[in-house]
């Protein structure tokens, strides 16, 4: 479904992404790997709108989406969470959640929406109406995630879902994400530092090192790979 | 007694006034960190339009409407036309439009309707209430202009807290780019932004014209007095920005009766560095992120 050739993104003067190819599949789990400065952020980043490409093309099921805002992908159904601070701290959790389905102009859906997420991530349920600053980590991350959801993606695109949880915490979002994709065929685009957490969820995986793609498999055959384990993803 | 309780009066519709114009220079700040130092200027443009609706034979009401919603108007243009190119540049850059557009709205209000100041006619008596035998210093003019702020200022927060219209614009003042991810268009929000916040500032201007008479410099006091009283609120909350507008009224008030008139501008400095030296971050502010 999403299809990327030849991206070329600059973070300041330095070159974040160089010439990455990429293609995900529809229903598939698909984890981008590398340490700190590969350019995994700003792969999401530029994926979402946020940050503009210096080259290359980007494409939904074969639409061009090189230019568009991120406010034009979401409505495409490309949602971003962020890394870390995704969450509005000023903001309570449910308001959170409702500005997620906001821009589908479905009274019902963001009702029923927001009760499918405290469904699905039952911490939220008891402080729907306590601003989002007083959330744990794991609970920020549930709400992130759940608002994201809210807009009812095709393709998720998360940054770091699992960095600085409990295990425990973390292994829950990861089965809530699994069931999505069994339920409804969501794709997913998850970018990790902690590489085997993220092959032993992903189907695929792609390797970046200091913005070049230098592997590109199944998620198995990668984590058997040693050498590419030991050279890129310091494990 | 009774001076007290005049005092304490006339410093609510001033302040009232004050709050007026502080929520609308805070409208601003919070959602693109900028400090409009033209909202004198523009608040001066759209009394001069009231006032020449008036001067035809127009009604206050109709002035009232037509100041308001030129407002609306001004401020959408402004952000769309000058501010929109400067607002990703330095804060100062923004600093400088907005300074210059004040200079070029005065310079202009001056060449169309000259120095001299007009009078402004109030919406009702200026004659004071009865109360116990005597005449207080509170007319049914003033009881307009609290009301009047008090309600478009419980509208306000009403459209913020409760309509998805003020979620969209609240995210957009809190985190623009996680709004954007989120299917807001930003750039319509802070458009609608400046937008209120310059007819807020229009209604303050034709609630104030009376007292302070209609020329292109009338309203830098209040603009002054505006500004103070949103920093001491925290310059980011609305609340505080009536809080402060209205306390600095009264203050203010205080001063002038028994101190005398001519130090009142120098006690709203007294006021201002008193409550940053006790609050940095003002009474209603969050200590982060602040840089004036």
């Amino acid at each position: 479904m999403l299809e990327v050739n030849g991206l070329v993104a600059d973070y300041g003067a330095v070159r974040a992404l160089d010439h990455v190819d990429l293609k995900v599949t529809r229903g598939s789990i698909t984890a981008v790997l590398g340490a700190n400065g590969a350019g995994k952020t700003t792969l999401l980043r530029t994926l979402s709108g946020l940050h503009r490409p210096r080259d290359g093309s980007m494409s939904l099921d074969g639409k061009d989406i090189t230019r568009l805002a991120p406010e034009d992908l979401v409505r495409l159904g490309v949602a971003h969470v962020q890394e870390g601070r995704g969450v509005i701290a000023e903001l309570t959790v449910a308001e959170n959640l409702r500005l997620g389905g906001l821009w589908r102009r479905d009274r019902r859906w963001l009702r029923a929406g927001a009760e499918q997420m405290y469904e699905l991530f039952p911490p939220l349920a008891d402080r729907r109406n306590q601003r989002a600053e007083a959330l744990s980590g794991g609970e920020r991350q549930m709400l992130a995630i759940g608002r994201a959801l809210m807009s009812r993606p095709d393709l998720l695109l998360l940054d770091e879902p699992s960095l600085g949880l409990a295990p425990r915490v973390a292994a829950r979002i990861v089965a809530v994400l699994r069931t999505l994709r069994a339920e409804s065929g969501l794709t997913l685009l998850l970018v990790e530092q902690n590489a085997a957490t993220a092959l032993s969820v992903a189907d695929r995986a792609v390797v970046l090192y200091l913005g070049r793609k230098v592997a590109d498999d199944t998620a198995d055959t990668l984590a058997a790979d040693d050498r590419v384990r030991r050279a890129y993803l310091e494990v | 007694m009774g001076r007290f309780v005049d005092l304490t009066l006339a410093g609510l519709t001033s302040g009232a006034v004050y709050a007026a114009v502080a929520l609308a220079l805070v409208l601003i700040w919070r959602s693109t960190r900028i400090v409009n130092f033209a909202q004198g200027g523009m608040l001066m443009i759209t009394t001069f339009i009231a006032y020449t609706i008036i001067s035809h034979g127009g009604s206050y009401w109709l002035a009232l409407v037509v100041a308001v919603a030129s407002g609306l108007v001004l401020g959408a243009v402004v952000e769309r036309v000058l501010v929109r190119p400067v607002e990703k540049r330095s804060p100062l850059d923004a600093v400088v439009v907005t300074f210059g557009l004040l200079v070029l709205l005065q310079g202009a209000a001056g060449m169309l309707f000259g120095g001299t100041p007009r009078s402004y006619p109030p919406a009702f008596g200026i004659a004071g209430f009865q109360a116990g035998g005597r005449q207080l210093l509170f007319a049914p003019n003033d009881l307009w202009i609290v009301l009047v702020v008090l309600a478009v200022m419980a509208a306000l927060a009403l459209v913020f807290r409760k309509t998805s219209l003020g979620l969209r614009m609240r995210a957009t003042a809190f985190a623009p780019e996680v709004a954007r991810l989120l299917g807001v268009r930003v750039g319509r929000m802070l458009t609608l932004g400046w937008a209120l916040a310059a007819a807020v500032g229009a209604l303050a201007g034709v609630l104030i014209a009376p007292s302070t008479f209609v020329s292109p410099t009338a309203f830098d006091a209040v603009l002054v007095f505006g500004f103070t009283a949103a920093v001491i609120g925290g310059l980011d909350s609305p609340p505080g920005a009536v809080v402060g507008g209205l306390a600095l009224g009264i203050v203010l008030s205080y001063v002038a009766g028994y101190l005398g008139s001519d130090i009142v501008t120098l006690a709203s400095l007294v006021v201002l560095i008193a409550v940053l030296m006790v609050r940095p971050q003002g009474l209603f502010g969050t200590a982060k992120g602040r840089r004036v």
